[in-house]
């Protein structure tokens, strides 16, 4: 039973202040979407509307073409995980997991064995008589997620799964947890703000900032791609360099940086250049060179580290600060002259905006 | 590692343990005594004291009185606390702060201000007839024990396992029933054993609201007490006693008394 999960212009309320602002989202039959960003970014009230815990103060959800905005929560049929497990302490492991079937109305023998089936299927078969307080962290997250997965649900709902384990269990998890739900074909929603485990697990993100979504994209296009200088910043792009056209010649255009250096952009490369834009690259997107004839942007070198693969600079340039790397074979000195030549395939063109 | 012991500390400790114990021993022992007035040591051993109460009806009758309030006054406070507690854990965030305080309002109050008040406005203004009067101020006084005990209790559940039961397909009132009860039974057993000894000890509060033909036990005891100072006195009290310890040993049996001090 894969069915998709819509969400048509929700906007909620919380008091007065606004947390969800006309936010539409699809998860598609089977797919996988994770809800990313910082903490009040809205993600988490998002899967709390869906869970229907919260009411939205506008729009629709529906599930699987059914509208299922004022459906009681006990009846929306969704599996929740929990950050905190959210066991139940007064039942055994097996009774935790068929509690969903008893609601159902299944028979004790029937339900204890589809418990037990689906204890096996995440490892914990010899655990079926313990108690929660008697199991460990990753066990307790093993149990929510047999105790979700039991009643078949047509959408499964992560809250930070993961948040309280630690960083190697949250590994090998998120591998099992994408694992079960590729398997059972369950479209999912993930809710996390590490952007590692988002975009390790996902077939899409939902980047998220204040109530709205920033960008929905496949992890790849979210990392090489970012939409706007929001997304470049939450990816990584440490560098955003404000852009001129100063000349447009066909396909080539010629703009400049704060600073005067004029540089070129291929439109087949980047797609059409407004005359305003952005530049965004990573530290490994602007090469350091001493060689004062590149066309690049002039900078004054700073503090120098050693990453391993590279040399990164912290650079003082006429655009502001930037970061950069340079190459191993030449370390260059703190306080020496070189140029920063962006790397055309690692540098994104994005709108401009206040960033 | 052995704990090391100062014999101050022991002494203290020694002399604590008998400051608490012994006025229950001469209670017991003058309750023992064959004299017509209270005395300790007891001079001659008997048992006609306690035979005694039974045979004085006032005893009997306040007796049954006082245990209908305490049970029944009891379960109203926490048929009033439960809820109450639970809505002030559940929606801390969204409730008014002083909204908690007013269920500790009768322990703040002194009692026989709170116990005046009742009289004036239940008994005289509205006119309600004794025994409900009682039992009105009965769960009024214990009102803070079963709100604040219960409170402490679903301080450390998780709500968020409430919301997993609904959403396994549980409707809330039954959800209520079937996991958040459970996992705060001890605090509800807690708050009907203190907020029990308070209403069955309760003299101020009840002295404005009994009348003719309907008083409580420890009352009954103090309009005694005024024309006799015999040794029943002493056996009444025992067998409050008697009747304290014994709830104790069933809950210890059963539950523990760490959960008291839970």
């Amino acid at each position: 039973m894969t069915v998709s999960l819509e969400i048509n212009s929700i906007t909620a309320h919380y008091g007065t202040t606004r947390v969800l602002e006309d936010l539409s989202l699809r998860v598609g039959a089977g797919e996988l979407v994770s809800l990313l960003g910082a903490s009040g970014c809205g993600k988490t009230t998002t899967l709390r509307l869906v869970a229907g815990f919260l009411a939205p103060t506008s729009g629709t959800i529906s599930l699987g073409g059914r509208d299922i905005t004022r459906v009681p929560a006990h009846r929306r049929d969704i599996g929740l995980v929990f950050q905190n497990y959210a066991l139940f302490p007064h039942l055994s492991v097996r009774d935790n997991v068929a509690f969903g079937l008893k609601q159902r109305g299944m028979a004790p023998a029937e339900r204890a064995a589809k418990a037990d089936a689906m204890l096996e299927r995440v490892g914990l078969s010899a655990l079926a008589e313990r108690y929660p307080s008697e199991l460990s962290g990753g066990q307790k997250q093993r149990v929510a997620l047999a105790r979700a997965l039991v009643i078949e649900p047509p959408l499964l709902m992560f809250d930070e799964p993961l948040s309280n384990l630690d960083a190697k269990l949250r590994i090998d998890m998120r591998v099992e947890i994408r694992q079960l739900q590729r398997a059972n074909g369950t479209t999912s929603v993930y809710v996390t703000h590490d952007q590692e485990e988002a975009f390790s697990i996902s077939d899409r993100v939902a980047i998220m900032h204040e109530g709205r979504i920033m960008q929905f994209d496949t992890p790849e296009e979210l990392y090489q791609r970012p939409a706007n200088a929001f997304v470049a910043r939450f990816v990584g792009f440490e560098n955003l360099i404000p852009m001129r056209v100063v000349a447009r010649n066909g396909d080539m255009v010629t703009a400049e940086a704060p600073g005067g250096v004029a540089l070129d952009f291929s439109q087949s490369r980047f797609g059409a250049i407004p005359d305003d834009f952005v530049l965004a690259t990573r530290a490994d997107g602007l090469a350091v060179t001493a060689d004062p004839q590149a066309k690049g942007i002039p900078a004054t070198l700073g503090l120098r580290t050693y990453l391993g693969r590279a040399y990164q600079y912290q650079c003082g340039t006429g655009a502001g600060h930037l970061i950069a790397n340079g190459s191993l074979a030449t370390p260059l000195s703190s306080g020496s002259s070189a140029r920063l030549v962006p790397v055309p395939e690692q540098c994104c063109v994005l709108k401009p905006e206040r960033i | 590692m052995t704990t090391r012991t100062s014999p101050v500390l022991v002494a203290i400790a020694a002399l604590i343990f008998l400051f608490l114990v012994a006025p229950l021993v001469i209670i017991v022992g003058a309750s023992l005594s064959d004299t017509t007035y209270l005395a300790f040591p007891p001079r001659g051993l008997t048992l006609r004291w306690f035979w005694n109460i039974f045979e004085i009806e006032a005893f009997r009758s306040t007796a049954i009185t006082s245990f209908q309030l305490a049970v029944l006054g009891t379960t109203l406070s926490l048929l009033i606390g439960i809820p109450a507690a639970y809505a002030l854990n559940r929606y801390r965030v969204e409730l008014p702060k002083w909204l908690s305080t007013v269920y500790v309002l009768p322990i703040l109050v002194p009692e026989i201000v709170f116990g005046f008040s009742l009289m004036k406005s239940v008994s005289v203004e509205l006119g309600v007839s004794i025994f409900p009067s009682l039992l009105i101020g009965h769960a009024l006084l214990v009102l803070p024990y079963s709100v604040r005990v219960v409170s402490a209790s679903l301080a450390s559940f998780d709500f968020s396992v409430e919301e997993a039961a609904i959403s396994l397909g549980s409707p809330p009132l039954k959800t209520f029933f079937t996991v958040v009860l459970p996992n705060i039974r001890s605090g509800v057993i807690a708050a009907f054993i203190l907020a029990f000894i308070t209403s069955i000890n309760d003299v101020s509060v009840s002295v404005f609201l009994t009348g003719p033909g309907i008083s409580t036990l420890p009352i009954q005891l103090l309009a005694y007490m005024q024309q006799f100072f015999d040794p029943t006195l002493a056996s009444v009290s025992v067998l409050l006693m008697i009747v304290t310890v014994a709830v104790m040993a069933v809950v210890e049996a059963t539950l523990g008394l760490t959960f008291l001090t839970k």
